[in-house]
C-alpha cells in the first residue's frame, strides 16, 4: 500500500509569530519545524505501512529550505520526498495550495493521502478537505483512527457525545487529529539513513502549472489585517468571607458568564 | 573555521534535546529523591540508538563522530546529569576500551550488545588507596593455569550494579616489582566467581545514576580476557580517560545550561519591588555571565571533539575543556540557587538537584586539581 503524506514546514511554534507588511507571517524570523499536527499524519502512515507493506512518501510545497524539516520525516521512517518548491509560489492561499498538491499527485501512484487536522501557522484546516475536492477523493476528515482494510479506509471520527465511524474506498484522503497516535522519534539509525534517502524537487513548469495560478496572484483569498491578541487582562481577586460565598460567587459567575 | 554543525549533527542534537525535555526531565526528580536508577529512561535511549553513538556501525553503534556524541551528551544532560553520565560512562569508559584496545574477537562478542544498550559495561580503575594517583592500584590479577586470579577492591564504579550491568573492565597489577609494576586491563563479565558487587554508595549528586563498591576473592576469568597488551594496562587507562574527558564536560556544559534555562525562566517570572527580578542590573549580570561562560566551556568542549575527530591531538584540549565546563557548571549551579533565592534551596526547584549534581564533574574522571597537573605537564611547565 501506497500513502502519501503531506508535509508543511512551519516556524516554530512557541515563538510570538511576527508579520510582514503585506500580513503575511514573516517566516525567516522564525525556526522551521514540521508542523506539529502532522507529525501524528506520518506517523499514522508509517504504522499502517508497517503492517500493510508499500512506500510512504512525503509530499512538502513550499521554499527549498523545507528539504531540512522533510529530512526529519525520512528519519522517522518514510521512504521518499517530494517537494515542489518555485518562487511563483509565494502567497498562495489554501485553494492554491490545494492545487499545486493535486498537480504533484496526479503524478503519483497511491492508495491513502494522509494530512494533519491543521497548520499551526494558518490554522484554516481547510487544505485537506480541499485536495481531495480537486483530485475527487473520498475525504475523510478529522481521524482519531486509521484501518485500511480490502480497499475501504476505516476512520473514527469525534462527534458531539460520540464518535462516528466513517467509511470509504481506497484511494482517500484522510485528516488526522492530534492524539490518533503518539509520533515516535526518529532514531539515531533514521537520522543516518535519512541523508542517503531521496528528495524529489519539482518546479511549477513540471507540474505544468502556469505562474499566475498560483501564489499570490492565483489566491482567491487575501489576509487584509492581523491583529495582536489583546493583553492578558489582570485577574480579579475576591476574598470571601466563608466557603458558603466563595461558592455563590464562583456559581455566580460561571452562570453569569454562560458557562453552566 | 566552520562553527556549524552538519545537518545531520543538528538532527540529532534536536532529537536529544525534545528527548531530554519530553522523557527525561520530567522523571529527573523522582529518580533523584529516590536515587533510583532510571531504567524506563535508559531503554528508551537504548532504543533510539543513544547508548552507542561513537561505535561503528560495524559493531552495532550509529557510527557518529566525537562531536555528534558530545552534542548527545550535552543535551540529555540538560535534562539529567545521573542519565548524561550513565550514558557517558558507559560509552567512553565502558564501550571505548574495547574498541581502542580489544582483539577482533573481542570486539565482536562484547560491543555489539553494549552499543544497542542491551547492557552497560563499567571502567574499574578508583581503589580505597589509589584515587588520582590511580597506578597506585592494589589489585591484582595472578595468571595460574590459564586464570586470571583476581584480588582487590575497586570504588566509585559507574553502571556496575544495575540489572542490566555487563561486566566491568579493570586495572590490575599483574607482575612487576615494587616501583616498576606491571599493570593490565582485564575483562570480568558480571557472574563470574569470585566477583561480588557490593556496597551501591548514597550519593549527594547523580543519584539516579549507579555507583558500586566491587570486591574480587579469588575472581577467575580465561586468560583470554586480557585487554590489550599485557602490562600496558596503565598507558591505556590514561588513554581511555583523555577521551572520557570530552564527555565529562559535555556533561557540565548540558548542566550548566539547565541551570541557565531554569534562572532565566525564574528571573523573568519572580517579581519583587514592583519588576521581574531579571531587571536588576545584578541579577541580569549573574544570567550574562553564566550564559558567556558556557558558550566558552561549550566551544572549548566542541573543539576538542573536533581534534578528536581529525585524529589530531586533543589531549590538552580535553582537559582544558573539561576543568573549565566543570568550573562553569558549580558556579552556574550556585547563581542559579542565589537568583531563586530560598526557593532554590527547595527541592521541588530543579535548581537544587543542579547544585548537588555539579559538583561530581569537578570530582570524577580526574579532579580539577589532577586537570590542571595534565594541562601544566602538556605545556611543558
Ligand atoms: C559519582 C562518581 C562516579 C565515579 N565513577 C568512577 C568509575 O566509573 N570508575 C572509576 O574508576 N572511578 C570512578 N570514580 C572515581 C573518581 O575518578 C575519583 O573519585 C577521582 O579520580 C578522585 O579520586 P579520590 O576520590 O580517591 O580522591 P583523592 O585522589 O584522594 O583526592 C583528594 C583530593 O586531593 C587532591 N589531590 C590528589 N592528588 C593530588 C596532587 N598530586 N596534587 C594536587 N592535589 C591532589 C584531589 O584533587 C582532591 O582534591 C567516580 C567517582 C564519583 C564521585
Amino acid at each position: 500500500m501506497n500513502i502519501v503524506v503531506c508535509v508543511k514546514q512551519v516556524p516554530e511554534t512557541t515563538a510570538p509569530k511576527e508579520f510582514g507588511p503585506d500580513n503575511r507571517i514573516n517566516r525567516a524570523a522564525h525556526e522551521a519545524v514540521v508542523n506539529p499536527f502532522d507529525e501524528y499524519a506520518i506517523e499514522a502512515g508509517l504504522q499502517l505501512k508497517e503492517k500493510h507493506g508499500g512506500e510512504v512518501t512525503i509530499l512538502t510545497m513550499g521554499p527549498s529550505g523545507a528539504q531540512d524539516t522533510m529530512r526529519k520525516a525520512l528519519a522517522m521512517g518514510a521512504d521518499r520526498g517530494l517537494l515542489v518548491s518555485d518562487p511563483a509560489l509565494e502567497g498562495s492561499d489554501t485553494w492554491t495550495t490545494a492545487y499545486v498538491l493535486a498537480q504533484a499527485l496526479r503524478r503519483e501512484e497511491y492508495d491513502l493521502i494522509l494530512t494533519g487536522m491543521e497548520s499551526t501557522d494558518a490554522r484554516t484546516g481547510l487544505v485537506p478537505a480541499a485536495l481531495a475536492e480537486q483530485l475527487g477523493l473520498p475525504s475523510l476528515t478529522y481521524a482519531s483512527s486509521v484501518e485500511v482494510e480490502d480497499g475501504n479506509v476505516s476512520v473514527r471520527r469525534q462527534v458531539t457525545g460520540g464518535y462516528e465511524e466513517v467509511r470509504g474506498p481506497t484511494p482517500a484522503l484522510v485528516s488526522v487529529v492530534k492524539g490518533v497516535n503518539e509520533p515516535r522519534y526518529p532514531s539515531l539509525k533514521g537520522i543516518m539513513a535519512a541523508k542517503r534517502k531521496e528528495i524529489t524537487v519539482l518546479d511549477l513548469a513540471q507540474l505544468e502549472i502556469q505562474p499566475d495560478e498560483v501564489g499570490a496572484a492565483g489566491a482567491k483569498t487575501k489576509v487584509l489585517d492581523v491583529t495582536p491578541r489583546p493583553e492578558k487582562q489582570a485577574g480579579q481577586v475576591i476574598s470571601p468571607d466563608s466557603p458558603e460565598e466563595a461558592a455563590r460567587i464562583i456559581a455566580d459567575f460561571l452562570q453569569v458568564n454562560k458557562f453552566i | 573555521m566552520d562553527f556549524d554543525l552538519t545537518d545531520e549533527q543538528v538532527m540529532i542534537r534536536d532529537l536529544a534535546r525534545d528527548f531530554a525535555r519530553n522523557e527525561i526531565a520530567p522523571r529527573a526528580e523522582y529518580y533523584d529523591h529516590h536515587a533510583e536508577f532510571p531504567y524506563d529512561v535508559i531503554a528508551k535511549l537504548a532504543e533510539l540508538g543513544f547508548m552507542g553513538l561513537p561505535v561503528p556501525e560495524a559493531y552495532g553503534g550509529a557510527g557518529a563522530d566525537t562531536l555528534t556524541y558530545a552534542v548527545a551528551v550535552e543535551e540529555i544532560s540538560r535534562g539529567d546529569a545521573s542519565v548524561g553520565i550513565t550514558m557517558a560512562a558507559h560509552t567512553s569508559l565502558g564501550i571505548m576500551p574495547f574498541l581502542m584496545f580489544g582483539s577482533e574477537d573481542q570486539k565482536q562478542e562484547y560491543v555489539p550488545p553494549l552499543a544497542a544498550g542491551q547492557a552497560l559495561w563499567s571502567f574499574g580503575l578508583t581503589e580505597p588507596q589509589a584515587g588520582s594517583d590511580a597506578g597506585a592500584t592494589r589489585t591484582r590479577a595472578d595468571l595460574h593455569s590459564g586464570f586470571w586470579v583476581i584480588n582487590g577492591v575497586k570504588s566509585f564504579i559507574t553502571n556496575s550494579g544495575t540489572r542490566i550491568s555487563g561486566g566491568v573492565t579493570i586495572t590490575a597489577v599483574t607482575g612487576g616489582s615494587v616501583g616498576d609494576r606491571e599493570i593490565s586491563n582485564i575483562i570480568v563479565p558480571a557472574g563470574t566467581p569470585g566477583y561480588t558487587v557490593s556496597r551501591e554508595y548514597d550519593k549527594m549528586g547523580w543519584r539516579a545514576s549507579d555507583t558500586h563498591e566491587l570486591a574480587f576473592a579469588d575472581a577467575r576469568v580465561p586468560e583470554i580476557n586480557l585487554l590489550g597488551e599485557r602490562g600496558a594496562g596503565f598507558h591505556q587507562f590514561l588513554r581511555v580517560l583523555d577521551g572520557g574527558r570530552i564527555s565529562v564536560a559535555a556533561l557540565s556544559v548540558g548542566l550548566a545550561q539547565a541551570c541557565y534555562d531554569a534562572s532565566a525562566r525564574y528571573a523573568e517570572e519572580r517579581v519583587q519591588f514592583g519588576r521581574p527580578i531579571a531587571q536588576f542590573e545584578t541579577v541580569r549580570n549573574k544570567l550574562v555571565d553564566m550564559a558567556t561562560n558556557i558558550e566558552l566551556a561549550r566551544l572549548m568542549t566542541y573543539r576538542a571533539a573536533w581534534l578528536k575527530d581529525r585524529g589530531r591531538d586533543f589531549r590538552m584540549s580535553a582537559a582544558m575543556a573539561k576543568l573549565f565546563a566543570g568550573e562553569v557548571a558549580t558556579r552556574a549551579a550556585n547563581d542559579a540557587v542565589q537568583i531563586h533565592g530560598g526557593y532554590g534551596v527547595m527541592e521541588e526547584f530543579p535548581v537544587a538537584r543542579y547544585w548537588r549534581d555539579c559538583k561530581i564533574g569537578e570530582i570524577g574522571e580526574g579532579t580539577n586539581e589532577v586537570q590542571r597537573m595534565v594541562i601544566g605537564r602538556l605545556l611543558g611547565l
